[in-house]
């Protein structure tokens, strides 16, 4: 049946990696290495939510980790301050992040090439300013400690719980933005990543196409960033720094732009790599600054697309 | 009832007026030609009938409905599309997929259910491909459907962009010189697909360079020059005028326009 | 009164440092569309190196033109290497080249220099003495001199040499340019050495003042767009403006309103900018065509 080939071919590599995420973990020498799958799998939920945005819609932000911080300091604020329950606070973060795009998206994204991409720029970093200076609230430069999730009565720590929920949730949002991209709304941005003008001319609502998409982003990146804080049990304003921003782009521009499964390369890579540099902490930045450069200059399209050219070339 | 008409329209860009209380009206069903010599305002006219302009002065109608100043997907939902005179293709998609994002305004799912992918969703995007393989037929493109776009030959991209504007079912179809880089076969299959668009129904508003073309294939003429109307009827009218030959010809004479006109 | 003064004149004094970051910009996005986020680390670079020069022994006014010139060829090396490389790339993509370089290159600074803050002797007496009821530095009077030389400089290099005149002629149309025989890529790369040059001088010259380290390129790269932007990016002149403007602006919401959210005020400069007045005081826009 049609249908069902059609379903195959869409969710067919979320399978795989799905396959894979529950056959690797028998491999893993210590709880270190669940604890740097998790990292992977919280970060490609951000990447990815980036990537809906940069990669389909071509719109730009520089200030996505500001979401980040929303989600995280969210599900750090609310339980000590407010009593909520953490797990409450995770789609309680989305929702806030949802509403701060919304208001922030409708006037930033009527830019357009470098000023948009200033613009979400001023956002990330403003965000992380008042970050830093509510200390009263945030506990400032230094951060604050995060209350551990609790999920009926189970206290969820442990590097291996968190492996397994954000393996899961990044298969979630994956196949959601695999729906997405094979949809009507999908078209529309793909079509406004091309072509403004000829999409409005068709009936697109470009604005609202892409304040949407900017939403349903901010909520990939809030969740991603409410895990990070319960799941290292600390959060600093860092996370919504310049440099955490660029971050993800990295990922986003090194896996692929446009690609689902590039955005778990992507996270991959930048979250492993310094790990494997952790003699050579101080050599990150250059690091990802020679990546961002080389990828930008050398393999714009990135990992994912530019190994499917390669081998849908060779089967030719 | 006429299906587009513009009433006195004006717009000034940094004091120069480009187009200069323009009055036209096209009647349903009909092929309706712009012509003028270059910088006449031409792709200023279709830029301020498809809202990518608003005018200074002036108004413009779809279907007795008053448009004036309405956004491009605006307009499109009221069944006003078009193609343009450089190419706004999706270069990033299939032929079948740019065609495909044609059917938008007649889709009909959110984007919650987009994302959970309803069977709802399924069935849009079966509907949308079948009306898209339709429209990709009727301008010859069928067996390109799912080249990508970027591997397609000039002539196939400007059929290309009339098979997306008809795949919105419009009223009033906008061509932004179709024929302009063609050679004199694919011009000769584009008369066939704007008579062939015109028989069913969809009104041909034509802006266009070679006479050729537009003598066969108009039935109304509009000439237009330094932003003003020049004159206007069908093509032996408006070629035997003299207004209009001179504004092609200019002072000094120029060989193409009588070549044209001949 | 003499508060208003304090603030009015530290916001010139550290506006004349935007003012000469957001020149660099405007210099590189004249003749190439670039904004070069770079620009930051160039005055980083120049303070830093005079620094540890000056620490290593070398005295002190060779350490800074010996940094000026390490700077200015970096600036060369960058668009050499990173920039002409993506000649064609999206304006998106070069942006964000450029901030992959001025990452590289703090990170860098971070393993050559160190991550503390260091200082400079003033050129100057270290007293500050009164003008007004308000406490002015002398090395203010340094900047301002020194800033006030680069723009005279600049201003005789494009009005009276061929050179400068060429790159004019870039700025205004790089096309027409390369058609009349200039070489527009040695064009570009001269702009961004000269840019790494006046930020190199911007920093030496503020160093004594705010002290730097490996880190403050960020901000000020942030900041020198925010007042290119305010006085019209594509202005020379509005730079120098915008930039001044910025630095007063920061100077009192920290002295009037609050001094916590002082790198803030530049941010919603470029927002507000960017909403209201994309053109800036004194640039002009550009008209997309169909």
């Amino acid at each position: 049946m049609s249908m069902r080939a059609l379903v195959s071919h869409r969710l067919a590599g979320l399978a795989m990696i799905a396959a894979i995420t529950i056959l690797l973990p028998p491999f893993f020498p210590s709880a270190y290495y669940y604890r740097v799958g998790a990292l992977v799998f919280i970060f490609a939920l951000a990447a990815m939510g980036l990537n809906l945005l940069m990669g389909f819609a071509g719109q730009v932000s520089l200030g996505h980790a500001g979401f980040l911080g929303i989600g995280g300091y969210t599900v750090a604020i609310a339980p000590i301050y407010f009593g909520t329950p953490s797990w409450l606070c995770i789609p309680g973060g989305a929702a806030l992040s949802g509403l701060v795009a919304f208001l922030v998206g409708r006037p930033i994204l009527r830019l357009k090439g470098h000023y948009l991409a200033v613009a979400t720029l001023g956002f990330g970093v403003l965000v992380a300013i008042v970050l830093t200076n509510e200390a009263v609230w945030t506990g400032g430069p230094d951060g604050m400690t995060v209350p551990r999730l609790t999920l009926f009565e189970w206290r969820v720590r442990g590097s291996d719980a968190w492996y397994w929920i954000a393996a899961t949730t990044f298969l979630l949002g994956a196949a959601l933005a695999l729906n997405l991209i094979d949809s009507p709304t999908g078209r529309a941005l793909k079509a406004i990543h091309d072509s403004e003008v000829a999409s409005s001319m068709l009936g697109v609502d470009v604005a609202r196409q892409k304040l949407a998409i900017f939403v349903l982003s901010a909520i990939y990146v809030s969740v991603a960033g409410s895990y990070l804080a319960l799941f290292n049990g600390h959060i600093t304003p860092d996370v919504s720094g310049f440099v955490r921003s660029i971050e993800l782009v990295a990922m986003v521009v090194l896996g692929g732009m446009g690609s689902v499964a590039g955005s778990l390369v992507g996270a991959a890579v930048l979250v492993v790599l310094p790990q494997i540099l952790t003699v050579l902490h101080d050599y990150e930045h250059m690091v990802l600054g020679l990546i961002l450069m080389g990828f930008m200059i050398f393999l714009r399209q990135g990992i994912v697309p530019s190994l499917t050219a390669v081998l849908v070339g060779r089967r030719r | 009832m006429t299906i587009l008409e513009a009433e006195r329209l004006s717009i000034a860009f940094g004091g120069v007026r480009a187009i200069n209380e323009v009055s036209l009206t096209v009647q349903p069903g009909v092929v309706f030609s712009i012509i003028g010599p270059n910088g006449a305002g031409k792709t200023t006219l279709l830029n301020l009938f498809s809202g990518l302009y608003v005018p200074l002065d002036g108004c413009v109608r779809l279907a007795g409905e008053d448009v004036t100043g309405l956004s491009p997907d605006r307009l499109a939902r009221r069944g006003l599309s078009r193609t343009f005179q450089n190419l706004q293709i999706f270069f990033r998609m299939t032929a079948l997929e740019n065609v495909m994002v044609g059917r938008h305004r007649h889709e009909a799912t959110g984007i919650l259910s987009d994302l959970l992918h309803l069977p709802s969703v399924h069935r849009q995007n079966r509907r949308t491909r079948e009306a898209a393989r339709t429209a990709l037929a009727r301008v010859g493109l069928q067996a390109e459907a799912d080249r990508p776009a970027s591997a397609l030959p000039y002539g196939a991209l400007k059929r290309l962009e009339i098979a997306r504007g008809l795949a919105s079912e419009p009223k009033v179809l906008l061509l932004d010189e179709p024929a302009a880089g063609c050679n004199p076969v694919e011009t000769k299959e584009l008369d066939a697909v704007i008579r062939s668009i015109v028989k069913e129904a969809v009104t041909v508003v034509l802006v266009e360079h070679d006479m050729r073309l537009v003598m066969n294939v108009s039935d109304h003429i509009h000439v237009l020059a330094n932003g003003r109307t020049l004159a206007e009827g069908t093509a032996a009218e408006v070629r035997s005028n003299p207004a209009v030959v001179e504004a092609y010809l200019g002072i000094h004479g120029s060989q193409e326009a009588a070549h044209a006109f001949g | 009164m003499a508060e208003f003064l304090q603030f009015f004149f530290s916001g010139l004094t550290v506006g004349t440092v935007y003012a000469l970051v957001a020149l660099g910009f405007t210099l590189i996005y004249n003749a190439s569309d670039v904004i070069n986020f770079a620009q930051g680390e160039f005055v980083m670079l120049g303070g830093m190196s005079t620094v540890f020069l000056a620490l290593a022994g070398v005295p002190v006014p060779f350490a800074a033109l010996i940094a000026v010139i390490v700077t200015a060829a970096i600036g060369f090396a960058l668009h050499r290497f990173a920039i002409e490389p993506a000649r064609g790339a999206s304006p998106v993509a070069l942006i964000m080249i450029t901030i992959g370089a001025s990452i590289f290159l703090r990170g860098v600074a971070q393993i050559v220099f160190d991550k503390r803050f260091h200082s400079l002797p003033p050129v100057l007496d270290a007293e500050p003495f009164r003008l007004g009821g308000a406490a002015v530095l002398p090395q203010s009077l340094v900047v301002f001199a020194g800033a006030g030389i680069i723009v005279m400089l600049l201003w005789q290099f494009v009005d009276r040499t061929m050179l400068g005149k060429a790159m004019i002629a870039t700025a205004a149309n790089r096309l027409a340019a390369r058609l009349v025989g200039i070489d527009t890529r040695r064009i570009v790369g001269l702009s961004f050495v000269i840019s790494a040059a006046i930020g190199a001088v911007a920093g030496i010259l503020v160093t004594p003042i705010t002290l730097t380290s490996y880190d403050v390129g960020t901000l000020l790269a942030l900041k020198g767009f925010a007042a290119a932007m305010l006085g019209g990016i594509g202005s020379a002149f509005g730079a120098v403006i915008g930039g001044l403007l910025l630095g007063m602006f920061e100077a009192f919401s920290a002295g009037y309103i609050s001094s916590q959210y002082k790198d803030a005020v530049a941010f919603l400069v470029i927002l507000a900018v960017l909403f209201a007045m994309p053109q800036g005081v004194l640039g002009r826009g550009k008209v997309e065509r169909v």
